[in-house]
């Protein structure tokens, strides 16, 4: 059986490019970059590139550019080193309530060292209102966190406006972007981003490697402390290929991103129509034209996610859901609760995040498959039983 | 992530579907939860349980417990069948993950409202029945990240 990956927002396949390219830095030139002898200079080399390379893409320094083990690490280390820095300025942060775990979980620990979070409603697109942004600011906000794009809708935020109100009030912006990096143009200075956090393996490189992009003049603290490692402001032994694979990723993203991307948002237009055509009480999710090009979310009324993962998952076809099935706990994703559906409906949710590899074949497949299942779902469903009796 | 008994009984389900002037039915969950659970019994004069069928709106959990419940009270008594408790449906299925242990108790209370329902319509007292709770969710506490 083929398997079809649409999970790509979970995390992709490593491309074998990024693999080749981190190959040698594990057996060949493994030597610690911060060493004087020459060999570990080979290590220092390849740092520096691929710091290059991702400052590069975004418009910014290379010294604006630290690395870290990941998207959840650079969140954490802005939330929590910006509250440190900043705590004679104020205790005040705003972020939204459709965020990742990583940031909504970190502004809660933050709430209880005794900072003050505004959680900002989104509308039922999932996109920020900028004049709640404006009134939710205080003479005490320290910073503004907010999303580029959110991982689970797909909803791209207006960041240039968030970013220029942040400015205008003299706010901190930090924007968690590890869905949209490598697949929407991203220029810092153009959009007045002051921190912003990035993954590698959500862009075809690998995983454990992630950055924190901290605009110069920033006041920074460590979050990880021990050895003097980029720039002393993040210590432990470089992830040296971790950061050539990751450099490599992002390369490839930047070189391949307008037909790449121009691919997927034809086969994710395709796959929503015919879903919204095909399958009756279908309901998109997100906005439909400031979108992720990769990103498909629908909700299927009286059905229920994790019972469709398990059945698609038999076909070969990996998706995700928000039901509270696969959340662990009973509620459904918070994202799909605020962007106002009903508990019901949002346990009826599918993601599906297409891929470089990803095939019309594929696409279509995934549609012929998907009616079979909430036909089969819906014909056992107690809520669609009483929904067509009422009908009659 | 589930025994082969679980699975079974989510890609071959048992006994789906309605019963007309159904002796008792009983629908348990609560949609905000995610799971809702209606049970069907056609019950003879002489107590037992001829036919039972189910309509699950729920995960793979729910849908197996679900179907192996009307396996567990198809022909029984309804003594019998009061006796069928989550901690049977789940030994039957060989285990379920701790997060979905509620799903059994939903099969369980799924059955009792049934009967509950069908002693209603007898105007009939059963030994041991007590009224079920509409909502299994009532009482569960959600987990603490």
């Amino acid at each position: 059986m083929e398997r079809i990956y649409l999970d790509n927002a979970a995390t992709t396949k490593t491309s074998e490019e990024v693999v080749q390219a981190m190959l040698p830095y594990f057996t060949e030139y493994y030597g610690n970059a911060s060493t004087v002898y020459a060999f570990g200079e080979k290590s220092k080399e390849a740092i520096t590139q691929a710091r290059d390379i991702v400052a590069g893409a975004l418009g910014a320094k290379s010294e604006e550019i630290y690395f870290t083990a990941g998207g959840s690490e650079s969140d954490n280390w802005a939330l929590k080193a910006t509250a440190e820095a900043y705590k004679q300025k104020g205790n005040h942060i705003i972020t939204t309530k459709i965020e990742h775990h990583a940031i909504l979980h970190t502004c809660e620990w933050l709430e209880r060292q005794g900072f003050e979070v505004t959680y900002l409603d989104v509308d039922e697109n999932g996109t920020v209102r900028l004049e709640e942004l404006e009134q939710a600011i205080r003479p005490t906000t320290i910073l503004i966190s907010i999303m580029f794009a959110n991982n689970e809708i797909g909803t791209i935020e207006p960041v240039a406006e968030i970013g220029a109100i942040a400015r205008k009030h003299g706010v901190l912006f930090h924007t968690d972007a590890v869905q949209a990096f490598g697949q929407v143009p991203i220029n810092v200075d153009e959009l007045n981003i002051d921190m912003l956090s990035g993954s590698g393996h959500k862009l075809n490189g690998p995983k454990g490697i992630g950055f924190l992009y901290i605009r110069k003049g920033v006041k920074i603290r460590s979050l990880i402390h021990g050895g003097a490692q980029e720039r002393k402001r993040r210590a432990g032994t470089e992830n040296v290929p971790g950061i050539v694979g990751f450099g490599k990723a992002v390369e490839l993203a930047v070189q391949t991103m307008e037909e790449r991307t121009a691919r997927e948002r034809s086969l994710r237009d395709r796959l929503i129509e015919r879903l919204e055509t095909e399958i009756p009480y279908t309901k998109v999710n997100g906005d439909r034209i400031n979108r992720l090009p990769n990103n498909v979310n629908v909700c299927f009324r009286f059905i229920e996610g994790e019972s469709m993962l398990i059945m698609l998952d038999m076909k070969g076809i990996c998706a995700s859901s928000g039901s509270a099935c696969t959340s662990g706990s009973l509620d459904p994703s918070h994202v799909l609760l605020a962007i106002g559906l009903p508990h019901e409906i949002a346990h009826g949710s599918l993601r599906l995040t297409l891929g470089a590899d990803t095939t019309q074949e594929q696409v279509d497949f995934v549609v012929d498959t998907l009616k079979e299942i909430v036909d089969h779902l819906r014909s056992m469903s107690p809520l669609y039983e009483d929904f067509v009796k009422k009908q009659k | 992530m589930y025994s082969e008994k679980v699975m079974d009984h989510f890609q071959n389900p048992r006994n789906v579907g309605e019963i007309e002037n159904a002796s008792g039915v009983g629908t348990v969950g609560n949609a905000k939860c995610g799971d809702i659970m209606r049970i069907y019994l056609d019950i003879d004069d002489d107590g037992i349980i001829r036919d039972c069928k189910f309509k699950t709106f729920g995960c793979g959990a729910a849908v197996a417990t679900s179907s192996m419940a009307t396996e567990l009270v198809m022909g029984k008594s309804v003594q019998e069948a009061l006796q069928v408790t989550n901690k049977a449906v789940m030994e039957a299925l060989d285990g379920l993950p701790p997060v979905k242990v509620h799903c059994s108790l939903l099969a369980e209370e799924g059955i009792h409202a049934a009967l509950w329902d069908y002693a209603e319509k007898k105007g009939i007292k059963i030994e041991g029945l007590e009224k079920p709770k509409n909502d299994i969710s009532e009482g569960l506490e959600e987990e603490d990240y």
